[in-house]
C-alpha cells in the first residue's frame, strides 16, 4: 500500500481524513485507485484528458514527479506521496 | 479625463480561471477551487474599445491612472493617485557601450512615492481593496512590496500587516518602519514568508495584495508596457528586457501589449520579451535554458535579493509568454550584477537597486549573443532604487577622498599644479 497525504481543499472528498492508503504500482494508477476511494478525486487532479493539473504538485518520498517519470512514475509498498496544490502567489510547497 | 469612468461591470466581467477556464465574480478569490489554477481579471473589451484612443488616453493624468480603462477597479482611483508615469530615457551613452543604437531605460527608480515599479501594482490594489470593503492590508515581499503597501496604507488611513524575510537590506527595513505598519520579520527566506501569508490570509479578512487580491494587484504592471509603448510615440519597441522573481510582470508586460494591439493602439507588435534573473536563484531561467515549460523550485542565494523567489507563482507563463514572443532569459552572477549597476550608473547617472544590475548584465550578455541587434529598438526595465540595496555595491565605489581644507593639498591630492591655471 501507498500512503497518500491529502491537502485540505480535496479533504471534503475523503471524509475529512488527511492521510490515505491505496494499492497502485505508478502514480495514474494510483489516482485512479483513489477515485475509486473516493469519487470526484480524479476530476481534482487531473484535467479532462487525464493529464495532471498544472497547479497540482505531485511529490514521491519528497521528490517532485515532473522531474522523475509524471504520471508513470512508478510506486511501491511503503512510498509516500504528497498531493499539493501550488497556490499561485502563495505556494505551498512539500519540498 | 473626457469623459466619465467606466463603471463597475461596464469594464470589468469578473474573474476567470486561466487553466480551466471557471468564471467567478469580480470579488476577492485568487485560486480556482477546482483546479487550483490563477485567477485572471477578464474585462469588458466590446465597451472599452470605442471609447479608448490615444488622444483620449494623451488628455488624462500624468500618472498610471490615465490608462485607468484597462484597470481592474469598479470606480474612480482612490489611492496611489501620483504613481506611475516615470520617465523614458534614451540612454546613449549606455547604448554605445553595449553597442545598441536605440536603448531606452524605463525608470521606474523615481517612482512615486516608494521608489520602484510597486507603486503601480499597490496603487491599483489598494484602491480595489476599499472598494472590495477592506480596512486592512497586508503582503508578503522580499523589500520594495512591503514599502510601498506600508506608504499607500498610511495615507490611505489603512491598517496595514507587512510580512519580510529577516535579512533584508537596512535601507527596505526602515522604509517600512517609518510609515508605522506592523512589520514582521519573519524567520525564513521569501518563499517561507509567502507560505505563512497563504495561511494568515486563510484565517484574517484582510486584503493581501498578493494573495487573494492578487489578480487585481497584478494588473498593475500592464502601466509599464503602455508607458513604453505612449513614451515611444505610440510604438511598440523591438525588445523589452524585464527582471524576473515570480515571473508576474514579464507576463503583465506581455499582456499589455497585446492589449494595445487588440484595442488597435499601436500599429505593429513584434516584441521580443526577454527575462533576467541573477544565477543564483534562476528557476525560470533555469527551465528556460532546459526547453522545459515547469520548473524546479530553488534556496535562494544572491544579493539581488529583490528577486530572491525560489519558488515563482507565475513562472509558468512567464516561460510561456517569453517562448511565444520569441524573446529569450538569461543569468548573471553576483559580480556581473553590481557590474551593471555601476555601468548603468557611470553611463547614464541612474543608480538602480541590485534587480537593475541583473537587468542590464543580461541585457549585454543578449547582446553579445546577437540576440538583440544594433538596429533593433530595445527597452530595460529599472524597476527599483540603488539607495535601498547599498550594501550591494558599498565595496565596490570606492572612497571619498580626504584632503586637509587646505589649496596647496587639495592641489597635491589630485596633481594639479598652481601653474596650471
Amino acid at each position: 500500500m501507498v500512503k497518500v497525504r491529502i491537502p485540505t481543499p480535496l479533504r471534503t472528498l475523503t471524509g475529512g481524513k488527511s492521510e490515505v492508503e491505496a494499492p497502485a504500482s505508478d502514480i495514474q494508477a494510483l489516482i485512479e485507485s483513489l477515485n475509486g476511494q473516493f469519487p470526484g478525486l480524479k476530476d481534482r487532479v487531473c484535467d479532462d484528458k487525464g493529464e495532471i493539473r498544472r497547479f497540482v504538485n505531485i511529490y514521491l518520498n519528497e521528490e517532485d514527479i515532473r522531474f522523475l517519470k509524471g504520471k508513470h512514475t512508478p510506486v511501491k509498498d511503503g512510498d509516500e506521496v504528497s498531493i499539493v496544490p501550488a497556490i499561485a502567489g502563495g505556494c505551498e510547497q512539500g519540498a | 479625463m473626457t469623459k466619465p469612468a467606466l463603471k463597475g461591470t461596464d469594464k470589468i466581467k469578473g474573474l476567470v480561471c486561466r487553466e480551466c477556464g471557471k468564471e467567478y465574480p469580480a470579488v476577492s478569490l485568487h485560486v480556482c477551487d477546482m483546479c487550483f489554477g490563477p485567477l485572471e481579471v477578464q474585462y469588458n473589451y466590446k465597451t472599452i474599445k470605442p471609447r479608448l484612443t490615444r488622444k483620449a488616453i494623451e488628455a488624462g493624468p500624468k500618472s498610471l491612472w490615465r490608462y485607468v480603462d484597462l484597470l481592474p477597479i469598479a470606480g474612480d482611483p482612490t489611492v496611489g493617485l501620483a504613481a506611475g508615469f516615470t520617465p523614458l530615457v534614451r540612454a546613449k551613452n549606455l547604448g554605445d557601450e553595449l553597442g545598441l543604437d536605440k536603448l531606452y531605460i524605463k525608470n521606474d527608480t523615481v517612482n512615486h512615492p516608494t521608489l520602484s515599479f510597486k507603486d503601480r501594482v499597490v496603487s491599483v490594489a489598494l484602491t480595489r481593496a476599499r472598494e472590495l470593503g477592506y480596512d486592512t492590508v497586508a503582503c508578503a515581499s522580499t523589500g520594495n512590496l512591503a514599502n510601498s503597501v506600508a506608504a499607500h496604507a498610511a495615507a490611505a488611513k489603512m491598517q496595514c500587516y507587512v510580512f519580510i524575510p529577516h535579512d533584508l537590506e537596512a535601507s527596505k527595513v526602515l522604509g517600512n518602519l517609518v510609515y508605522r505598519p506592523n512589520v514582521v520579520e519573519v524567520e525564513g527566506n521569501y518563499d517561507d514568508v509567502n507560505r505563512l501569508c497563504s495561511e494568515i490570509a486563510g484565517e484574517h479578512k484582510w486584503a493581501f495584495v498578493n494573495v487573494n487580491i492578487r489578480p487585481y494587484y497584478a494588473e498593475g504592471s500592464k502601466t509599464l508596457a503602455y508607458e513604453v509603448v505612449e513614451q515611444l510615440g505610440w510604438d511598440a519597441p523591438d525588445h523589452i528586457v524585464v527582471p524576473m522573481a515570480s515571473g508576474s510582470l514579464l507576463t503583465k508586460i506581455w499582456k499589455g501589449l497585446n492589449e494595445f494591439s487588440k484595442l488597435g493602439l499601436i500599429d505593429r507588435m513584434a516584441t521580443k520579451v526577454d527575462g533576467a534573473q541573477a544565477e543564483g536563484c534562476s528557476p525560470i531561467a533555469a527551465a528556460y535554458k532546459l526547453g522545459r515549460d515547469f520548473f524546479k523550485p530553488v534556496k535562494p542565494a544572491t544579493i539581488a535579493k529583490s528577486l530572491a523567489i525560489g519558488n515563482p507563482a507565475d513562472g509558468y507563463y512567464a516561460l510561456k509568454a517569453t517562448a511565444e514572443s520569441g524573446g529569450a532569459m538569461d543569468t548573471v552572477t553576483d559580480e556581473e550584477i553590481i557590474e551593471g549597476m555601476t555601468l548603468l550608473a557611470q553611463t547614464e547617472g541612474i543608480f538602480a537597486e541590485t534587480a537593475g544590475g541583473v537587468t542590464i548584465g543580461v541585457l549585454k550578455k543578449l547582446v553579445k549573443q546577437g540576440l538583440i541587434k544594433r538596429t533593433e529598438t530595445t527597452v530595460a526595465l529599472i524597476t527599483g532604487n540603488g539607495l535601498k540595496t547599498q550594501e550591494a555595491v558599498m565595496n565596490a565605489v570606492g572612497r571619498p577622498t580626504r584632503i586637509s581644507p587646505s589649496l596647496v593639498d587639495f592641489q597635491k591630492t589630485f596633481g594639479l599644479g598652481i601653474h596650471e591655471r
